[in-house]
C-alpha cells in the first residue's frame, strides 16, 4: 500500500500530476503557474515534466485566461486554470457565467466544456485586500457551473483528478489556509468516493453542523470543544455545493432536529440561507429550532488585522450550537 | 503543399530590434555613468527661475528617501511589522521623474507600489504602512493631496484615471492656458498589467474621448515571475499609435530624462491635446513582494547587469563629479534618511489595530438598519465573553 503523509497544497499538486499524466489533453492554465509553481506552488515541478505546451504561463489577464481556456475547449483540450486569488476571478466573470456556464445547454449538449477553475479561496493568512474572498455563491448561483470546495489533502488529491475527468465545468475552491498547515495520511491505492457526494466526518446526535472548504476545520474543533460539555455534534463536510449533495443532510438532521452552517462568507445569501431553505422545506417536522448560519458580516473583508473577527471561529460556532440548543 | 502567405511587417524592422536594452528609442538625458547627453525631442529643463543643479540635488533626495522607506518597509516586514511589502527598489527614478512633473491639480492613480510618487505628492510614508501591515486598506484622503488609493486588482485603475480625465474636461479644465487650471490625470502600471482588458479598454476611451490622462507604464521587465516577453512581442511604448496616441520609451533609472518625457506628457494633457503612452523602461531589482522569491525564475546575471545601471548611484557621480554637490550635502540627506528611518520604524509598530465594532463602519455612507442590528449583536455577543472572564 503506497501510502505518504502530505499537506493540501500537495495533494493537489500530485492530483494533476496523475490527470496530466493520464490524459494529454490535460493543460494547466494561469498566471506564474510555470516556472515559479503558481504563488502557492500548487503546479511545482509541472511545467519542468510536461513542457511550456501543457502547463501555460499567461500574460495577465484572467478574461483572456478563462475565454482562451474555452476555446481550448472547444478543440478537445481539458483546461485547469488557476486563478491566482479569490479576488481575481473577476475580471473572468463574465466569460465564466455567460459562456462557461452556457455552451453546453446553447448547444443542446453538442459542446461540452471540461473545464476545471481553481480558485483558492477565504482568508485567515494576514493579506491585503481581494486576497482573503469567498465567492462561492456567485458561481453556485449560476446555472450551468458546477462547485465544490476540497477541505483536506486527501480530498485535495482525488477531488482535483475528479473535476478534471468530468465533463461539464467545475469551479475548484481550494482554502488557501489550509494549503500548508495539516498533514494528512494519502492512499493512492483507495478507492475515492464520487466527486458530488458530502460526507460526514464527524457523527453525533445533537446538532448537524455543515461547513466546507476552511470552515470543516473549524467544524471539527468545535464538535470536540462541544463533546467536552456533553454535546454531541455531527459534522458533514459538504464538498459539493453545486449541485447539493443533501441526502447525508437529510439524514443528519432528521435525527438531530437541530441545524448550523458555517462558512466563510456573507452570510446574506450565501451558501447558507440555500441549504437553509432546503432544509426548511424537507425537514419541517424534524425541526426542533431555526437553521442557524454562521458567517463572515455583510461587509467588504476587512484589513487583516481584525479578519480573525470577521471570519466565523470556534467561538461564534460553539455560540450558535448553544443557541440552537437552547431554542 | 500551398504556399505560405507571406504579408504582415517584419516586427523587428518596423519596431526595432529588442526588449532588452531599451533600443536606440530609448530616451536619455544622463547615462548609467553620469554623464549629461543631449536628446533631438526631450532635455531637462528644471523650471523658470529654478537653478539647475538645486532641482537635481533634490531628485537625488528624494529618491535616497524614497529607497530609505522601502529598505525600512522590507526590514519591518521581515520583522513581523507589516503583512507583505511591495519593494520599489531600481525604480527610484522613474516614480520620482513622474512624481516631480505633476503640478498640485494634477491627479494620480497609483498602483501598491508607487512609494516614490506618493512621496513626492506629500503623503506621510507611514500611512502607506498601514495597508501592508492590515490595519487599513489605505488611511490617506486622495483629495488631499491628489493621490489615490492604492489599487491592487491589476490595472482597474487605468479606466479610472481615464474617467477622471473625461470629467476634468466636463470641467473645462484643459486646454484654457491658464497654468493653475489646466489638469492632467496620470495613470500608473506595470508591464505585466499592460495586458489586462482594463487596461487596453482605458486606451480606447481615452484615445476616443482626447482625454487628458498619461498613462505611465513602468516596464520593470517582470509581472512576478513573467518576463516582458510573456506580456509582448512589441516594445510596449509602440502598442500606443495602434490606439491613436503617440508612445514614447523612457530610460526610467535616468531621472532626468523621466522627469522631462512626463512633464511634457503632462503638458500635452493639460493643453488639450490628448493622452500619451509612456513607457519607462526599468528594472525591479527586488523580489515582487516580500513573499516572493526572484531565485525560482531569472538568473542572478541579470540583476547584477542592471544594478550597473541604478538609478541613484548615476545622479552622485553626475553631483560629485560635477562639483554641484558637496558632502556636506550627502551627509545632510543621510541623516534625513535615518530620521526617516525612526519616524516609520516607531511609528509603524504604534499604528493602532482597528477595532472590531469598526468592520461595520463605511460600509454605506450611512449604516443600515440591517446593518446596525448585525453590529449591534456582535457587540452583545463580544460583551458576553467580557462577563464571562
Ligand atoms: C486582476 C489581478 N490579477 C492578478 C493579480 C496578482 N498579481 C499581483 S501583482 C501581479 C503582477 C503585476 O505585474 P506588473 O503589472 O508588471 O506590475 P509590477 O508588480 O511588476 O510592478 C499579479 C499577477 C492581481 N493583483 N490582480
Amino acid at each position: 500500500m503506497a501510502t505518504s503523509k502530505i499537506t493540501l497544497a500537495k495533494g493537489l499538486n500530485m492530483g494533476l500530476r496523475k490527470a496530466m499524466e493520464n490524459d494529454p489533453k490535460v493543460l494547466v492554465m494561469g498566471e506564474d503557474v510555470g516556472k515559479l509553481g503558481g504563488v502557492f506552488r500548487i503546479t511545482d515541478g509541472l511545467q519542468k515534466d510536461f513542457g511550456e505546451d501543457r502547463v501555460i504561463d499567461s500574460p495577465l489577464a484572467e478574461s483572456g485566461i478563462v475565454g482562451t481556456a474555452v476555446g481550448m475547449a472547444l478543440r478537445g483540450y481539458r483546461p485547469v486554470v488557476e486563478i491566482q486569488f479569490d479576488g481575481f476571478v473577476y475580471p473572468a466573470y463574465d466569460q465564466i457565467v455567460c459562456q462557461v456556464a452556457k455552451l453546453t445547454f446553447r448547444s443542446q449538449g453538442k459542446l461540452k466544456m471540461p473545464m476545471v477553475i481553481r480558485i483558492p479561496f477565504g482568508g485567515g493568512i494576514g493579506a491585503v485586500e481581494h486576497h482573503s474572498e469567498s465567492p462561492e455563491a456567485q458561481f453556485a448561483h449560476t446555472p450551468g457551473l458546477k462547485v465544490v470546495a476540497c477541505s483536506n489533502p486527501v480530498d485535495g488529491y482525488w477531488m482535483i483528478q475528479q473535476a478534471i475527468a468530468h465533463d461539464d465545468p467545475v469551479i475548484f475552491l481550494e482554502p488557501k489556509r489550509q494549503y500548508h498547515a495539516d498533514k494528512a495520511e494519502l492512499d493512492e491505492s483507495a478507492t475515492p468516493e464520487p466527486l458530488f457526494q458530502s460526507r460526514v466526518v464527524r457523527t453525533g446526535t445533537d446538532v448537524t453542523v455543515l461547513a466546507y472548504g476552511p470552515t470543516v476545520k473549524t467544524a471539527l474543533k468545535a464538535a470536540e470543544a462541544a463533546a467536552g460539555e456533553g454535546k454531541s455534534l455531527e459534522v458533514i463536510d459538504l464538498r459539493t455545493l453545486s449541485p447539493l449533495d443533501m441526502a447525508p443532510v437529510f439524514e443528519s438532521v432528521r435525527r438531530t432536529g437541530r441545524v448550523v452552517v458555517t462558512h466563510e462568507a456573507h452570510v446574506n445569501l450565501g451558501m447558507g440561507a440555500e441549504l437553509s431553505a432546503r432544509i426548511t422545506e424537507q425537514c419541517f417536522y424534524s425541526l426542533e429550532a431555526p437553521v442557524l448560519r454562521v458567517g463572515a458580516f455583510d461587509t467588504p473583508y476587512p484589513a487583516s488585522r481584525i479578519e480573525e473577527e470577521y471570519l466565523p471561529d470556534l467561538d461564534r460556532v460553539l455560540d450558535a450550537v448553544d443557541r440552537t440548543l437552547e431554542f | 503543399m500551398s504556399q505560405s502567405a507571406d504579408f504582415g511587417p517584419d516586427l523587428v524592422e518596423v519596431f526595432g530590434p529588442s526588449q532588452q536594452d531599451g533600443g536606440p528609442e530609448l530616451i536619455q538625458l544622463l547615462t548609467p555613468e553620469g554623464e549629461r547627453v543631449g536628446h533631438p525631442d526631450f532635455s531637462f529643463d528644471p523650471g523658470e527661475g529654478q537653478d539647475e543643479a538645486e532641482v537635481i540635488r533634490g531628485f537625488y533626495r528624494d529618491m535616497a528617501l524614497t529607497r530609505r522607506i522601502d529598505t525600512e518597509a522590507t526590514a519591518l516586514q521581515r520583522h513581523g511589522e507589516l503583512g507583505i511589502w511591495a519593494q520599489l527598489l531600481g525604480q527610484e527614478a522613474a516614480q520620482i521623474g513622474a512624481g516631480r512633473a505633476l503640478r498640485p491639480q494634477d491627479f494620480v492613480f497609483p498602483t501598491y507600489r508607487e512609494h516614490g510618487v506618493a512621496w513626492c505628492r506629500g503623503v506621510d510614508p507611514l500611512s502607506l504602512l498601514g495597508l501592508f501591515r492590515g490595519v487599513d486598506q489605505g488611511s490617506w484622503n486622495p483629495a488631499d493631496n491628489n493621490f489615490g488609493l492604492y489599487t491592487i486588482v491589476i490595472g482597474a485603475q487605468a479606466l479610472h484615471a481615464t474617467g477622471y480625465a473625461m470629467g476634468v474636461q466636463r470641467d473645462g479644465a484643459v486646454g484654457t492656458g491658464d497654468p493653475d487650471r489646466d489638469t492632467a490625470v496620470i495613470a500608473h502600471f506595470g508591464d505585466g498589467a499592460s495586458s489586462q482588458g482594463d487596461v487596453n479598454e482605458s486606451f480606447i476611451f481615452a484615445a476616443s474621448y482626447n482625454a487628458p490622462v498619461v498613462f505611465f507604464c513602468q516596464n520593470n521587465q517582470w509581472a512576478i515571475s513573467e518576463p516582458i516577453e510573456r506580456q509582448t512581442r512589441i516594445p510596449l511604448y509602440q502598442r500606443a499609435l495602434g490606439f491613436g496616441f503617440p508612445g514614447l520609451r523612457v530610460d526610467g533609472n535616468d531621472v532626468l530624462a523621466t522627469y522631462a518625457v512626463t512633464k511634457a506628457a503632462l503638458q500635452r494633457a493639460r493643453d488639450g491635446q490628448g493622452p500619451t503612452f509612456v513607457e519607462a523602461y526599468t528594472y525591479r531589482m527586488g523580489a515582487h513582494t516580500t513573499t516572493d522569491d526572484p531565485t525560482r525564475y531569472r538568473l542572478s546575471d541579470d540583476v547584477e547587469n542592471w544594478k550597473l545601471k541604478d538609478p541613484i548611484a548615476r545622479v552622485e557621480v553626475y553631483l560629485k563629479r560635477n562639483g554641484l554637490a558637496d558632502d556636506d550635502f550627502f551627509a545632510s540627506v543621510q541623516a534625513e534618511a535615518d530620521d526617516l528611518g525612526v519616524h516609520l520604524r516607531e511609528g509603524c509598530k504604534a499604528l493602532p489595530d482597528p477595532k472590531p465594532l469598526s468592520i461595520f463602519d463605511h460600509v454605506f455612507t450611512e449604516i443600515t438598519p440591517e446593518l446596525e442590528e448585525q453590529r449591534d449583536g456582535y457587540a452583545a455577543y463580544l460583551a458576553s465573553f467580557e462577563g464571562a472572564h
